[in-house]
């Protein structure tokens, strides 16, 4: 499978997390006009102390939650890659968080319609604050070609106890 | 309701007598005047409690805990709340901050804090989820430590959500539990953990779904919370080693690490440092509270007689009470210990500062093996751990130990038929409050010799008292930075942290308003609280706004050898500290004073302190 020139993808290193929710922060920041980590695309999840996970769509190459979407409400933005959500078309049936295999977009009290990472049109505010931060524990790169990177797509919880069992025994 | 910019101006009040919860909107002139965390504690606190102050039992269903964040919470990097209430240490209100994800939480949750009054009569923990607040049983959870609790609340609320809780410590009302918060931190200063466990509350667990309140100028603030990210990101010793570096350097190089009960403040123990814990223990470096760019924290595993255990760090702090104060260098045993501290729920400085204690008593053969039922022995992990777990449940002289060390010498005194101050001079605490562990003989680490004499909060190290009053080096500057509230890590200077506050708030705080009218209004509560005491202690300034005899013995050894605390200067700083904060002679605000910050409701309280203590 090929990816379209300048698709890019936001790559994790557990290990340099710190569990901060600075990108949580950044993303509410950006996309809400307030600190509103609850509406933050990005999320931090810890279940054992030391192995924080950062979770977010992962953008899948067979994108399941687009052909979901019974109101079209999801598309691909080709540019970057994103899956955007045209808020007027979003119904919250919750089909899209059905068909992710990580059950990744968000359904936030105070907002009407689906909240997915858009990768803030090519440039992640929550990638760059980690780096401002010297976290570095996100970084955005060319999307891989690789269908692996649905492996990320597993739910939050899940990544947190898979990572803190390896992490701590 | 009154319009108000970083903060609601509304707090979650929660009876456990009845079950009932409620809302309270509180008065913005209220945050003007004490801003928040530990100033509005203070006046919740004197508010309701003050006319009878004395006759609370803080450990009696009538005692209010207080749970608080302030205007800067959320909004200034570094997170933290405080946990206060009347001390069952001190007697009077500690402002105990702790980070805490559940700080942002609650106000994310629509609150400014959680108050919580009455005791239930069954174990509960609070679960609040923004309007919906419900007190559920927690009877399952009762006993459970704090790995396996935090594990339990996260599948009985089903989701990852911060929480504040209690360990055993905390349920057997151990005077030095700490209420508990992401496994390892503590607020441990003034023993709030035994206040959840006499009211049965487990836990408070906060699900809040919101934004955070608007600010008043939010272009300036969006470049003023750059500008400090920028700033503390920067600060790369606490980024590589955070306070584990101290280990080794306030002992070795500042001389003023508390060894074997501070006998000593210096070694040259090289093994007692951050390297080995960095190179053999380190599964986590760095790791952060929520917001900040800072991540002084580290989390730490440690294998011991075939058991596992993890912690933070451990930060100095518990490394040094819980190590070289016990005389204990092999840090993988100290990380052991700190790691059972955190699990049992125990105030880190509180009880090692006790250990320590017990072990001297031992030593000097005031406690003998009868009395303990094993021998106690400087740097002894076994022994030590289960002294520790002894006071944690209070078993055999645990059932002592738990008080902490001024209580359990009065105690043991007695018991020993020995004149009381022989078994004080081995109790190295202020007003009740075990000194934090940084001494301040050799001058070259904490400078001031009335830093813990003068503290409205005793031997808290992050509340320490200075000359001048309208400096950082005053305890007025951390009364402020626990009610903005801030972390004093990653605080900046007062400028720029005013600045902060006033965009947040659109107030215009400058900086004589806070070093002459906020810090010496919350102070001169906290004061006169502490100085009403009760029911079991009563503090006569004349005798116990002093350092403990020990830091009056001169330094046995090193760079510093023969320093002490020279006491003429004592009582001259004291004096001339009190003065500046216009409190008279006794440190007593006076009437003048009381009636320029606006405190009239104290003037009749303190005119009968005044002739209690047959001071002029």
């Amino acid at each position: 499978m090929s990816t379209p020139q300048g698709q890019l993808w936001i790559l994790v290193d557990y290990t340099a997390c710190s569990g901060c929710r600075l990108c949580e922060i950044a993303c509410s920041l950006k996309h809400e006009g307030a600190i509103w980590p609850s509406a933050s695309r990005i999320t931090i999840y810890e279940h054992y102390p030391g192995a924080p996970v950062p979770q977010y769509c992962v953008q899948c190459p067979d994108y399941p939650c687009v052909s979901a979407c019974p109101t079209k409400a999801l598309r691909v933005d080709q540019a970057t890659g994103a899956v955007l959500v045209d808020p007027s078309l979003c119904t919250l049936c919750l089909n899209c968080v059905e068909a992710c295999p990580g059950k990744i977009p968000k359904v936030v009290r105070g907002k009407k319609y689906i909240l997915i990472c858009d990768l803030c049109k090519g440039d992640p505010v929550c990638a760059k604050e980690c780096s401002r931060a010297g976290y570095n524990a996100l970084k955005v790169i060319r999307k891989p070609a690789s269908t692996g990177i649905k492996h990320y797509a597993k739910p939050g919880r899940t990544l947190a106890e898979e990572l803190g069992k390896k992490y701590l025994t | 309701m009154v319009h108000i910019f970083g903060s609601w101006g509304r707090l979650l009040r929660v009876d456990l007598s009845t079950g009932k919860t409620s809302t309270e909107e509180v008065h913005p002139m209220v945050y003007r005047m004490y801003v928040g965390g530990r100033g509005l504690a203070a006046y919740l606190l004197w508010r309701e409690l003050g006319r009878k102050w004395r006759d609370v039992d803080p450990l009696g269903p009538e005692n209010v805990l207080t749970v608080l964040t302030g205007p800067l919470t959320g909004y200034y990097p570094g997170i933290k709340l405080v946990v206060s209430g009347k001390s069952p240490q001190s007697g009077g209100v500690v402002g105990s901050a702790v980070s805490s994800h559940v700080a942002y939480a609650i106000k994310a949750a629509g609150y400014d804090g959680v108050v919580v009054s009455g005791a239930s009569r069954d174990p509960v923990y609070l679960y609040v989820r923004d309007d919906s607040v419900e007190v559920r049983d927690a009877s399952k959870l009762w006993g459970l430590r704090g790995l396996e609790l935090v594990r339990a609340l996260r599948e009985d609320v089903g989701r990852d959500l911060p929480s504040l809780y209690i360990g055993p410590a905390g349920e057997n009302l151990v005077r030095t539990a700490a209420v508990m918060a992401r496994w390892f931190h503590a607020a441990g200063y003034g023993g709030y953990g035994a206040v959840m466990g006499s009211k049965k509350l487990k836990a408070i667990v906060v699900d809040g779904s919101g934004p955070l309140p608007p600010v008043a100028s939010r272009d300036d603030f969006a470049k003023l919370r750059y500008e400090v990210i920028d700033r503390v990101a920067a600060r790369s010793t606490f980024r590589k080693w955070g306070t584990t570096s101290g280990l080794w350097r306030v002992g070795y190089e500042t001389s003023s690490e508390p060894v074997r009960n501070w006998q000593e403040e210096w070694h040259n123990r090289e093994e007692f440092s951050h390297a080995p814990i960095e190179r053999r223990h380190w599964v986590k470096n760095p790791w952060a509270d929520w917001g900040c760019p800072l991540a002084c924290m580290k989390v730490s595993k440690a294998l011991v007689d075939g058991v596992g255990y993890v912690t933070d760090g451990p930060d100095y702090e518990m490394g040094a009470y819980l190590g070289s104060n016990l005389g204990l260098f092999e840090v993988d045993k100290v990380i052991a210990l700190s790691a059972l501290a955190d699990d049992l729920g125990l105030c880190g400085i509180q009880v090692g500062n006790v250990l320590g204690f017990a072990v001297e008593l031992f030593e000097k053969k005031v406690l003998t093996e009868e009395d303990v039922g094993y021998t106690l022995k400087w740097g002894d992990f076994s022994s030590l751990k289960r002294l520790l777990e002894d006071v944690a449940y209070r078993r055999g002289i645990g059932m002592v130990l738990a008080e902490g060390a001024y209580r359990s010498a009065i105690e043991l005194a007695k018991r020993k038929r020995l004149p009381v101050e022989d078994v004080l001079k081995y109790a190295v605490q202020v007003k009740g409050i075990g000194i934090g562990a940084h001494g301040i003989r050799s001058r070259k680490d904490y400078p001031q010799p009335i830093a813990y004499a003068a503290s409205v909060q005793g031997g808290d190290h992050t509340s320490v008292a200075g000359l001048p009053a309208n400096s950082e080096e005053s305890e007025v500057w951390s009364a402020f930075l626990d009610s903005a509230v801030i972390c004093m890590f990653t605080s900046v200077e007062e400028d720029t942290v005013l600045k902060f506050l006033n965009t947040v708030t659109g107030w215009s705080v400058a900086k004589d308003e806070l070093y002459g009218t906020i810090g010496p209004r919350i102070l001169s509560l906290q004061r006169i609280l502490l100085l009403l005491g009760g029911p079991d202690v009563r503090w006569d300034p004349r005798k116990h706004d002093d350092n403990p005899p020990r830091f009056y013995e001169p330094l046995p050894s090193g760079p510093y050898a023969g320093s002490l605390v020279p006491r003429e200067e004592v009582s001259k700083n004291l004096v001339e500290y009190y003065r500046q904060l216009g409190w008279d002679d006794l440190g007593i605000p006076t009437e003048e004073t009381l009636r320029r910050l606006g405190l009239y409701d104290a003037v009749d309280v303190v005119q009968a302190l005044r002739r209690e203590l047959g001071a002029s």
